[in-house]
């Protein structure tokens, strides 16, 4: 909201008007926000009313050129050529003479254009600093100003606007009034206020008005004014306000609804009176119901929509947007001024739902005060009387109960032991009364002091006393507070989990891996171009129904996709060798989805409806996945490069394992998007725990991806925190080293072999490492070679050759026993 | 040669004479510093330490001498013989230190070669960030407390205090998802852990909890829909809005230096009330030490301690939230938030494993 200072001010007695920028730290400290401070650009040197006395159109040039006769003072008639065409013989209009400088350091000065001298500029509102408008010059009601006179402060050019955004707790905030009272409390300066001044008795109604839900509508008040004057203008200090305000002014009583809303916050709507046929009702909208609202839209109504309605059908969104049957036009003289009070709630949904967001709904959304509508009204209906030539019928309708307030009570001390201070006496019973609030304190029986405070009617949100406690910290100021360190509870730190995630977090990033963070959105057609069958359980997703990117509007049940899009958006931009992942959760829908079910606030929910909530949500384990693309190992001086290939993502998921403490064993698979035959399964035990290996080349295709470009997943949360404790024996005695080969079918994993060797080695055996894998003709069709360095020791002695050749031949026994491994000879 | 039993002065066996051994020995020296390089010297060794030497051919006289003339004569062939060992020896050890020192010399290498077989990687900054905030908490005593992206809006919302159609309800534009009444949605805050964690343990509670968060904001310079935000909650006996500040400046200190200091301002959150928001003072700001938003915080407001079933007559509690893109981005002075998303591996590479 934005707020000229001179308005701001009117109603505070300061003895001394603090600066704009003193008022703007005045309402940051005490919580309202300041967006902006304008300062008005200085205008310099004569600015004067004029009276324009002839216009000569000239229409010899591209566009029309008007060369007028301007009265500029007593006796003197200046020629000024001017672009602008909205304006008559007889208006009383702005001119900047000759040696005037306005915003933008713009020099008026006598000279030659269009073939005439122009001597001086007929201003525009906005050449002014005084608004956006550009439309055309500035037309000032007749009788505002004489020929001469200084129009500097005629137009109020040395103010300042300041724009607020009160939070939306604060609706109160949202005028003049609400505004002026936040300052009169921080500067603690005296405050009339414009919203509680008397109302005289209505006699009898307006019209007849039926209130049909109450709940929707707790109030409504209308006055009528006839005879009003429709060529009225409306006065130059009120166009002003609401120009400085962003308001554009339109008609007198368009624009007397507005000024009043601005000054007190109660949103007002002028109907043609004329047009209103019968009395008025208020209620939800009909199913199928239909309204065409000021800005010509016809809207479909909803069941939960407010409206007001005549006989005629649905005359108005209630609270939103007026209708065009009943606006008032240029030729409105009885004009009927409607002020409520809506439920708040339902005109936020109203305004969601037809994405109407207006002046009215925004007060309306955080709470009027609902004392206001009739002191708004009558303030309404007076001015439009004074400015309008109208007058006043005697009647008022005034339909509905405005709740009352609900005293509050705290002890008096509460706010010193929530802020951590202590206040000087007096001060929570003095902040609240400045607040509006009616305030007595109480000693209990027990000693206890307390307070209670009965809130005002714009104060709706004191409610707790919680709500109080904020009102006296903010206004005795936040910097007040000390800072203390609490007393330090004993944590556990990190738990297992949390620390082995961070690890494998850091071993992929120190073999080589960069973390990315891809957004969890995917678009549904990925799946395709991975290759993943019908049915696939990774198809299963849960829907944005609000997406950014329309397409991508799945929640991820993989991270591969948004590893796939950041390794294409990197090879767009010129990186080929990439390796890259990432850790983050993916969402799986249960294979039956529970609804989520009500539960209420106020008190903590039952363990079941607790467990309700949590089995409603999706499983979200956190997964680790990696892709690689391009050279694993860089050509150089030293040689040539590696391409990265399906063992690297293997090698990948191994050092997951490894850094979470996890040893997984690989078994082949054939899973899309993997390539059938280089597929490896990570499992835990016999539990499958990821993929990785290299992409198939449908895929890589599909997308783009460089060849050979390998992936690995692995779901983090399946892998167990198992005890890690080792505790290794070392033997200081000298090892025996044996190299075996042995020949086995080529379909027998290496895997397998090795843990066969392994375990048929025995205790002395202290490790096994596969070196050579050889097929050919030498070892015969179906089969290969797989060549094994064997380090055996023993822990108490120097170990023989005779010993450790014993338990190699145990070992190729065994080998021998399981596949039919041969010895190579 | 002369007969066993001639009489003998050694004297007159030229061999024996000092002269002759002090020549024998001038020359093997000479030969040995002749010999340029290890093979020359092993050539020349045996003419003067062989068989056939001058020394030890002269050795071979002693044998003939009278006993009386054996024990000079023998002392002074081993005084040369040692002179021509020593000579030699020297000679080696030099010719070798020379050799060894050439061998070193021609292995020289350019060591300034540059050696990225296989570039480290790097861990993204967000992630080092977190981990950074949630160590300076738990050294404070906090805890890390996890919580699900998709959430229902109970944990939210509901229980955050926020009323069904509250304004503040849809101040965070909310991601749904389908079907339209299916009461979840992507968390717009890490709040949601703070009823979650009053829900599960014990009090009092302490915790931090960083986390991924939604809302639906196009992805510009300073936007982004996906972002981080890190979460404080303490919920105790007797804590206060002092307790917050001191906490917020010590958190501040630990992030920014020890010059560092926070700032409340008045502000509104559903789930605090008091409510505040945090300027932090920034010492290493662009264009000099100034105040950057940095996050919100307040008191824990009584409806929340209420719906998770904390007694707030006997409890009080803070929270705070902050968000990580953000903080960083101020932190490093960084001009674009879409390079933190976009996942461009030049961004993430420089920051290592730490942030």
């Amino acid at each position: 909201m934005r707020i000229p200072v001179t308005w701001l001010v009117e109603n505070l007695e300061f003895a001394e008007t603090p600066t704009p920028e003193q008022l703007a730290e005045a309402f940051v400290r005490i919580g309202i926000e300041v967006e902006d401070v304008h300062k008005l650009d200085s205008v310099t040197g004569p600015l004067v009313a004029g009276r324009v006395v002839e216009i000569e159109e000239l229409t010899e040039f591209k566009k029309p050129i008007r060369y007028c006769q301007v009265e500029v003072g007593p006796d003197q008639v200046n020629g000024i050529v001017c672009g602008a065409s909205n304006f008559q013989e007889g208006d009383t209009v702005v001119v900047a003479l000759p040696g005037a400088v306005l915003p933008g350091d713009f020099t008026i000065s006598a000279r030659k254009t269009y073939g005439r001298t122009s001597n001086g500029m007929i201003c525009s509102a906005a050449e002014l600093g005084l608004g956006d408008d550009h439309s055309g010059i500035m037309v000032l009601p007749s009788g505002t100003a004489q020929p001469g006179d200084d129009a500097l402060e005629l137009l109020g050019l040395s103010d300042t606007v300041i724009e607020v955004a009160p939070t939306p707790d604060r609706g109160y905030a949202f005028s003049v009034r609400g505004l002026a009272r936040e300052i009169a409390c921080a500067f603690d300066v005296p405050y009339r206020d414009p919203g509680t001044a008397e109302v005289p008795e209505g006699e009898g109604e307006v019209l007849p008005v039926t209130v049909e839900d109450a709940a929707a509508c707790p109030r409504f008040v209308a006055r009528r004014v006839s005879g009003v004057d429709p060529t009225a203008p409306t006065p130059w200090w009120m166009r002003r306000r609401l120009m400085l305000a962003g308001i554009r002014s339109i008609s007198l009583p368009v624009d007397v609804t507005n000024y009043v809303m601005l000054e007190l916050g109660q949103p007002l709507h002028a109907f043609d009176a004329a047009k209103v046929q019968g009395g008025l009702v208020v209620r939800r909208a009909a199913a199928g119901e239909k309204l065409t609202t000021l800005d010509e839209q016809v809207r479909a109504l909803d069941p939960d929509d407010i409206v007001i309605a005549d006989d005629s059908g649905v005359i108005s969104l209630a609270g939103v947007m007026g209708g065009a049957s009943t606006e008032v036009s240029s030729t409105s003289s009885d004009i009927l001024l409607e002020a409520a009070n809506w439920d708040p709630a339902s005109i936020a949904r109203t305004v969601r739902r037809h994405k109407l967001p207006s002046e009215a709904a925004k007060r309306f959304e955080r709470t009027v005060d609902p004392a206001l509508a009739p002191v708004a009204l009558e303030r309404a209906a007076r001015l439009l009387d004074m400015f309008g030539d109208g007058s006043i019928k005697p009647g008022r309708t005034d339909v509905g109960a405005p709740p009352v307030p609900k005293p509050v009570s705290m002890p008096i001390n509460l706010p010193d032991r929530v802020a951590g201070v202590n206040y000087a006496r007096g001060v929570t019973a003095r902040r609240l009364g400045q607040i509006g609030c009616q305030v007595e304190v109480t000693t209990g029986d027990d000693g206890t002091t307390m307070v209670t405070a009965i809130p005002p009617t714009w104060r709706a949100d004191l409610t707790q006393p919680a709500d109080l406690v904020e009102e006296v910290l903010r206004l005795e100021g936040y910097d007040t507070i000390p800072s203390t360190l609490p007393p330090a509870p004993a944590g556990r730190g990190l738990t297992e989990q949390q620390r082995r995630r961070r690890t494998v977090s850091r071993a992929l990033a120190e073999n080589g891996f960069v973390e990315v963070k891809p957004f969890p959105f995917v678009a549904p057609s990925v799946f395709g171009a991975l290759g993943l069958p019908e049915g696939d359980v990774r198809r299963n997703t849960v829907s944005v129904l609000n997406p950014l990117e329309a397409d991508k509007h799945a929640l991820a049940t993989t991270l591969v996709p948004g590893l796939l899009e950041a390794v294409q958006r990197n090879l767009a931009r010129g990186q080929k060798d990439l390796a890259v992942y990432t850790i983050a959760q993916v969402t799986l829908p249960r294979s039956q989805q529970v609804p989520v079910p009500q539960v209420g606030v106020g008190e903590r929910p039952s363990d079941a409806q607790v467990a309700s909530l949590l089995a409603a949500l999706p499983q979200q384990p956190v997964h680790v996945a990696a892709v690689l693309a391009g050279h694993r190992e860089q050509a150089g001086w030293w040689g040539k490069g590696r391409q990265a290939d399906w063992a690297d993502a293997v090698q990948a998921a191994r050092l997951v394992g490894q850094a979470y403490g996890v040893e997984l064993t690989v078994v082949a698979s054939d899973l899309a998007p993997w390539h059938p035959g280089r597929c490896a399964e990570l499992r835990v035990g016999d539990w499958p725990v990821g993929h990785a290996g290299e992409l198939h080349p449908k895929v890589v295709e599909a997308l783009g991806l460089p060849k050979r470009t390998v992936a690995m997943e692995l779901d983090l949360d399946a892998l167990p925190l198992s005890d890690h404790r080792p505790a290794p024996v070392v033997s200081a005695y000298p090892p025996v080293l044996l190299d075996v080969a042995v020949v086995v079918p080529v379909d027998v994993p290496a895997e397998q072999v090795g843990r066969v060797l392994r375990g048929g080695g025995g205790a002395l055996l202290e490790d096994i490492r596969l070196f050579d894998v050889y097929t050919g003709d030498q070892v015969g069709e179906g089969k290969r070679s797989l060549a094994y360095s064997l380090r055996f020791r023993a822990p108490d002695r120097t170990l023989t050759v005779e010993e450790a050749t014993a338990a190699r031949d145990a070992a190729v026994a065994a080998a021998a026993e399981r596949f039919g491994a041969v010895l190579r000879g | 040669m002369s007969g066993a039993n001639d009489p003998y002065d050694p004297k007159q066996v030229a061999a024996l004479s000092p002269e002759a051994l002090g020549a024998a020995v001038e020359q093997a020296r000479e030969a040995f510093a002749k010999a340029a390089d290890l093979d020359e010297l092993a050539a020349v060794k045996p003419s003067h330490l062989g068989d056939r030497s001058p020394v030890l051919l002269a050795r071979r006289e002693i044998g003939a001498l009278p006993p009386a003339a054996k024990a000079e004569a023998g002392k002074r062939v081993n005084e040369a013989q040692n002179a021509v060992k020593v000579a030699f020896e020297e000679r080696r050890a030099r010719l070798q230190a020379e050799r060894d020192e050439r061998v070193l010399r021609e292995e020289t290498v350019d060591v300034t070669l540059p050696w990225d077989r296989v570039p480290r990687g790097a861990r993204h900054p967000i992630s080092t960030l977190a981990e950074r905030i949630a160590d300076v908490f738990v050294a404070m005593g906090y805890e890390v407390a996890e919580g699900p992206e998709l959430e229902t809006e109970w944990f939210n919302f509901d229980a955050l205090n926020f009323g069904k159609d509250h304004p503040a309800r849809t101040m965070q534009d909310t991601f749904y998802v389908a079907p339209a009444d299916s009461g979840l949605v992507l968390r717009t805050h890490t709040s949601p852990v703070q009823a979650r964690t009053l829900l599960d343990r014990e009090l009092p509670v302490y915790v931090v909890c960083p986390g991924r968060t939604f809302r639906t904001d196009e992805l510009d310079a300073t936007h982004t829909p996906v972002f981080h935000q890190v979460e404080g909650l303490a919920v105790d006996k007797g804590l206060t809005m002092a307790h917050l500040k001191g906490t917020l400046d010590a958190f501040a200190r630990a992030m920014f230096g020890e010059d560092s200091k926070t700032r409340l301002r008045p502000s509104f959150f559903p789930f605090t009330e008091p409510s505040a928001e945090v300027d932090v003072w920034f010492p290493e700001k662009k264009g000099g030490a100034g105040w950057v938003e940095w996050g919100g915080c307040g008191m824990v407001n009584p409806n929340v301690l209420r719906n998770c079933g904390v007694d707030p007559d006997v409890y009080s509690g803070f929270a705070f939230g902050m968000g990580l893109e953000r903080t960083l981005q101020f932190r490093n002075g960084l001009p674009d938030m879409r390079d933190m998303v976009e996942g461009d591996v030049r961004f993430t590479q420089p920051f290592g494993t730490e942030a």
